[in-house]
């Protein structure tokens, strides 16, 4: 094994007992989570359950106010830029910037990633997410599912180990859908780790092959999805699993 | 090496930006011709009470001009989260207020250099017998001033009443700044010799480092939630 990979036990991205509060509001409590290469994780929850702090957390926006995010075993604030360059993530609002093109934004975040062969990254990217006709084109131009798009594109362009997107089908068609649905599936075997979040269960129960369930700031089930308890699952899942049970007898 | 191409990197997205929609320095030239113009039409003074007068006119337009340029600077990476979008970067939180601040410096210089040829012209002023000490003095005061206002901008963003915030916030901390600013200028406008003033002068290149250096090490908590 080579000197700087840490052991098995350590690698990946890890909440310790983490909680975030914003004023008095506990947005995530006691938060205890960890994430390895090969993971395929649906982050599901109702609103305001956390979904979005735990993903802020783990990308390094926000600190916890209490307990230890880690990359690899160590404080992913002290050890930032090794985690970021590791960590691709696709928030809420697309950080893209209104007034530059398509190409121009993929350009400027690659330099701040330091891309060697940044070009050809682009063209490949550009290519992966059918924007190569687009990439001439502001983004303030552009539809919210085409804007959608590059946010991603974004996101993928430093071929990060970890990828966190918070509701990444949000605006996509069809179509796009499809693509991200394949480019996620083969994200685990090909060693890396995606952890998203999405309203939609049935997609997100598909692409995953572990839930984690919040609610109210609380982790309430880490685990396979098979596994997850009745009383955790949606109510429109329950209803079509009631149904089809019932249709059965 | 790579700092510099990360800089250069934020300085010119800086720069296309504002290209692109012209807003930033636009508004900060006109503000500061109206102060001008106004001051202009409300004093109307003769040589002597020009020279009493006019760096203190100088330093409040650039002040305000100032307060336009780091509003809008960081209206634009509030626009979609894209300082978020830079804080992901493996890059020392450090570079992207160096970057930041590169290109507030340029957008302010420009409404500088405005300000004083519209000054020149309504209160028929020549700055250039002492053209050198007074760019000199200006230069090392507004990069005080662009360190203090590049962080305070991005602090500003993140609260509500970011338009009033930002000059509450920043003017007290910029105060030795416009001072040594102020006292500078007019001893080089005057026509002194430059050792009555070059303690000023110092005093500005003092402010200047100590605010860079502070506003370098904080900015990463700025940007963390």
């Amino acid at each position: 094994m080579p000197p700087d990979t840490p052991p098995p036990d350590r690698a990946g991205l890890e909440l310790r007992n983490v909680s975030k509060y914003f004023g008095d509001l506990a947005a995530l409590s006691g938060a205890q989570l960890r994430v390895r290469l090969g993971d395929a994780i649906l982050l599901y929850g109702p609103n305001g359950a956390g979904k979005t702090t735990l993903l802020r957390l783990l990308a390094t926006v926000a600190r916890p106010s209490e307990g230890e995010v880690l990359f690899d075993g160590e404080d992913v604030h002290r050890h930032a830029t090794a985690a970021r360059a590791a960590i691709g993530y696709v928030s809420h609002p697309t950080s893209l910037y209104g007034d530059l093109t398509v190409r121009e934004n993929l350009k400027f975040f690659g330099r701040m990633f330091a891309l060697p062969s940044l070009g050809m990254k682009i063209a490949a990217t550009l290519e992966l997410f059918r924007l190569s006709d687009r990439a001439g084109t502001p983004v303030r131009k552009l539809s919210r599912g085409l804007q959608q798009r590059v946010s991603l594109a974004r996101a993928f362009l430093h071929e990060p180990q970890f990828l966190l997107l918070d509701e990444p089908f949000t605006g996509l068609d069809a179509a796009n859908v499809e693509t991200l649905e394949s480019l996620l599936c083969q994200l685990p075997a090909q060693g890396k780790a995606v952890i998203f979040s999405t309203h939609d269960f049935e997609r997100g129960a598909a692409l995953a092959r572990r839930l984690v369930a919040l609610e109210a700031g609380k982790i309430r089930y880490d685990g396979p999805l098979a596994l997850i308890p009745r009383n955790l699952l949606p109510v429109t899942v329950e209803r079509s699993r009631q149904k089809a049970e019932g249709s059965k007898q | 090496m790579q700092s510099l191409k990360i800089i250069a990197a934020i300085f010119v997205k800086d720069l296309r930006v504002e290209w692109r929609n012209r807003e930033t320095l636009a508004s900060m030239c006109v503000f500061g011709i109206l102060v001008v113009f106004l001051f202009n039409f409300a004093f109307e003074p003769g040589r002597e009470e020009s020279l009493r007068l006019l760096p203190s006119l100088l330093w409040i337009s650039f002040a305000f001009a100032g307060v336009l340029c780091f509003n809008r600077s960081f209206a634009v990476e509030r626009e979609n989260a894209c300082l978020e979008g830079m804080a992901v970067a493996p890059v020392d939180p450090g570079l992207i207020f160096l970057g930041k601040m590169l290109a507030n410096l340029l957008f302010l210089g420009i409404a500088e250099c405005v300000i004083v040829f519209a000054v020149a012209l309504w209160f028929n002023f020549t700055f250039l017998p002492s053209l050198k000490w007074f760019a000199l003095i200006t230069f090392l005061g507004t990069v005080g001033y662009v360190a203090v206002g590049t962080i305070f901008g991005a602090i500003a963003a993140n609260t509500h009443m970011r338009e009033v915030m930002l000059p509450v916030l920043q003017f007290p901390v910029a105060v030795p700044v416009f001072i040594a600013g102020i006292e500078a200028t007019t001893g080089a406008l005057k026509g002194d010799p430059p050792s009555s003033y070059l303690g000023w002068v110092r005093l500005e290149a003092v402010i200047a480092v100590v605010f860079i250096v502070l506003s370098y090490l904080l900015f990463e908590y700025v940007l963390e939630e």
